[in-house]
């Protein structure tokens, strides 16, 4: 990937506040074509706020937000549908876009849902509705996606499909991904830029960097500095029946 | 075989009942109907005031329709009480103040009940024109914000973050709220306009299953309310606007019942 990539997003010493009260302040980053940048931090720490802030949902902020497409995709962390408003997952396709049925029909399948189009989306599991959520965002083929938490509520083996598939279209699509995540396994192996939060930026950058931050081991504890190990180093290491990693390098035997 | 009152009041109604479908739907989506009473209430402000500056009702009902609406959203900003007590505070301090310049105006013979329900066999062929040409602006102005306006019916979040500017569409459906009540008022009277917007959307939901679909019906439900109410009148000899919006109620009991059945047998 090349570092020439066009930007699609620039956020500025951005900020919110409400009340007086600061939701997250100070933030900058900016996510190029083809890139995924992921979003950390504890409950609270103001993932979804920046996001907010990033696609300019909040109107009185601090700092500057500057957007170089208008195809955006967006995959918010809550949405509810009200029972008063009859929709099916067809209709939900097309909310914000007149799409082909075939795209309709390919980002359905990629996320597994295809067999649901007609369903009534208030009918919908919670993760199913995640999917739905997710094939909405990228059928519509854009430049630049923005994901709050997209796999939560899906099953362990959706999750890691699902998560490939993300990085698959951010390669297929070449779209920018600014990606908000729990899972430090995923964003340590799948993304190109991490930026961990909590309150304003504790520390950004490569994720073999920024797990060696002391900011980072303060907010997510020393065993997470050793996430990377699983992707990027040689076997210094063993991993235990449960898929946890033993660091004397022994193989727990039964 | 009808008299001409009798038609132009079918031609009225039919016209009211092809705005008040889609708008409705949009109420109850929206969760507008005690928004959509405020602005109904208000009429009677708009109506006395038309009185006092001597200009056009519908107009004068209008503009103090929106300026309520304006009103609500400055409100909203400026303090965090819930959205129905400051509904209900301007539904009724407007409703106050106009039955206080009322009161001022003692020259002038104030049909009181033919504002609160309407006179839909009073209607001329002035009256027809105006609503039927209101009628067509409104559902095509619809028509025209359709997308953006649903997406941020669904959405706030997602149809400001994909580009489909919520505030402004929000701004021109109350617009729209405002226009229908003013065109409605002498047909189906303040305290009506409401139930017309609200009941037949509301019947259409129970036996829907699209957001279109549910938009279609709401008309029918429309239409078949005043065909229904206006012929009863004719033969009861009973209000037409009421006959109206009991017909609606009716229909929704209907729906009620198979809506029920259609959930048992799941």
């Amino acid at each position: 990937m090349s570092k020439e990539n066009k930007i699609l997003l620039k956020v500025e010493e951005a900020g919110v506040s409400f009340n007086n009260k600061s939701l997250v302040r100070g933030v900058s980053l900016q996510v190029r074509k083809g890139e995924i940048v992921t979003l950390i931090g504890p409950n609270g720490s103001g993932k979804s706020t920046t996001a907010k802030i990033a696609l300019g949902i909040y109107k009185n902020i601090e700092g500057k937000v500057q957007k170089f497409t208008d195809k955006v995709g967006y995959v918010p962390q809550k949405i509810s549908i009200d029972w008063t408003l009859p929709i099916r997952v067809i209709d939900f396709m097309l909310l914000t876009e007149n799409l082909s049925d075939n795209l309709i029909n390919v980002a359905l399948n990629l996320t597994g849902v295809e067999h649901l189009k007609d369903k009534d989306l208030s009918n919908l599991s919670g993760g199913e509705f995640q999917r739905v959520l997710i094939a909405r965002a990228i059928a519509k083929q854009p430049e630049l996606l923005v994901l709050d938490e997209p796999v939560q509520g899906v099953d362990f083996k959706g999750e890691i499909a699902l998560y490939t598939l993300i990085k698959k279209i951010s390669e297929t699509l070449n779209c920018g991904i600014l990606l908000i995540s729990h899972d430090l396994h995923v964003v340590m192996s799948a993304t190109d830029f991490v930026v961990c939060l909590n309150g304003h930026v504790c520390c950004s950058g490569k994720p073999h960097v920024v797990v060696q931050n002391d900011k980072y081991k303060e907010l997510f504890g020393d065993r997470a500095s050793n996430i990377l190990s699983l992707y990027e180093h040689k076997h210094d290491h063993t991993h235990s029946q449960d898929g946890s990693i033993n660091q004397d390098g022994s193989i727990n035997k039964e | 075989m009808f008299d001409d009152f009798f038609i132009r009041a079918i031609i009225a109604g039919i016209g009211i009942a092809l705005i008040t479908g889609p708008l409705g739907c949009f109420v109850i989506w929206r969760r507008f109907s005690f928004f959509a009473g405020t602005l109904s209430h208000s009429a009677l402000l708009g109506v006395t005031m038309a009185l006092v500056f001597e200009i056009n009702i519908a107009f004068s009902v209008f503009i103090i329709s929106a300026v309520l609406a304006i009103l609500l959203l400055q409100l909203q900003k400026k303090t965090n009480l819930p959205n129905d007590a400051l509904l209900g505070l301007l539904a009724h301090s407007s409703l106050a103040i106009g039955l206080v310049i009322i009161g001022f105006l003692s020259s002038i013979r104030f049909d009181i009940m033919g504002l609160l329900f309407g006179d839909i066999l009073a209607v001329n062929k002035n009256d027809l024109l105006f609503i039927w040409i209101g009628g067509v602006i409104i559902l095509l102005v619809l028509k025209l914000i359709w997308k953006p306006l649903f997406a941020s019916t669904i959405n706030y979040e997602l149809a400001e973050a994909e580009g489909m500017k919520p505030d402004k569409y929000n701004s021109i459906f109350t617009i729209l709220m405002a226009a229908i009540i003013a065109i409605s008022i002498k047909i189906v009277g303040l305290l009506l306009i409401t139930g017309m917007l609200i009941i037949p959307a509301a019947m259409a939901r129970n036996i829907s299953s699209n957001p279109l679909q549910m938009v279609g019906l709401s008309i029918i439900a429309g239409l078949l309310s005043v065909f229904i109410g206006l012929f009863s009148s004719l033969e009861f000899n009973t209000a037409s606007g009421p006959s109206i919006i009991s017909a609606a109620l009716i229909l929704f009991c209907l729906t009620l019942i198979k809506f029920k059945k259609s959930k048992l047998n799941k």
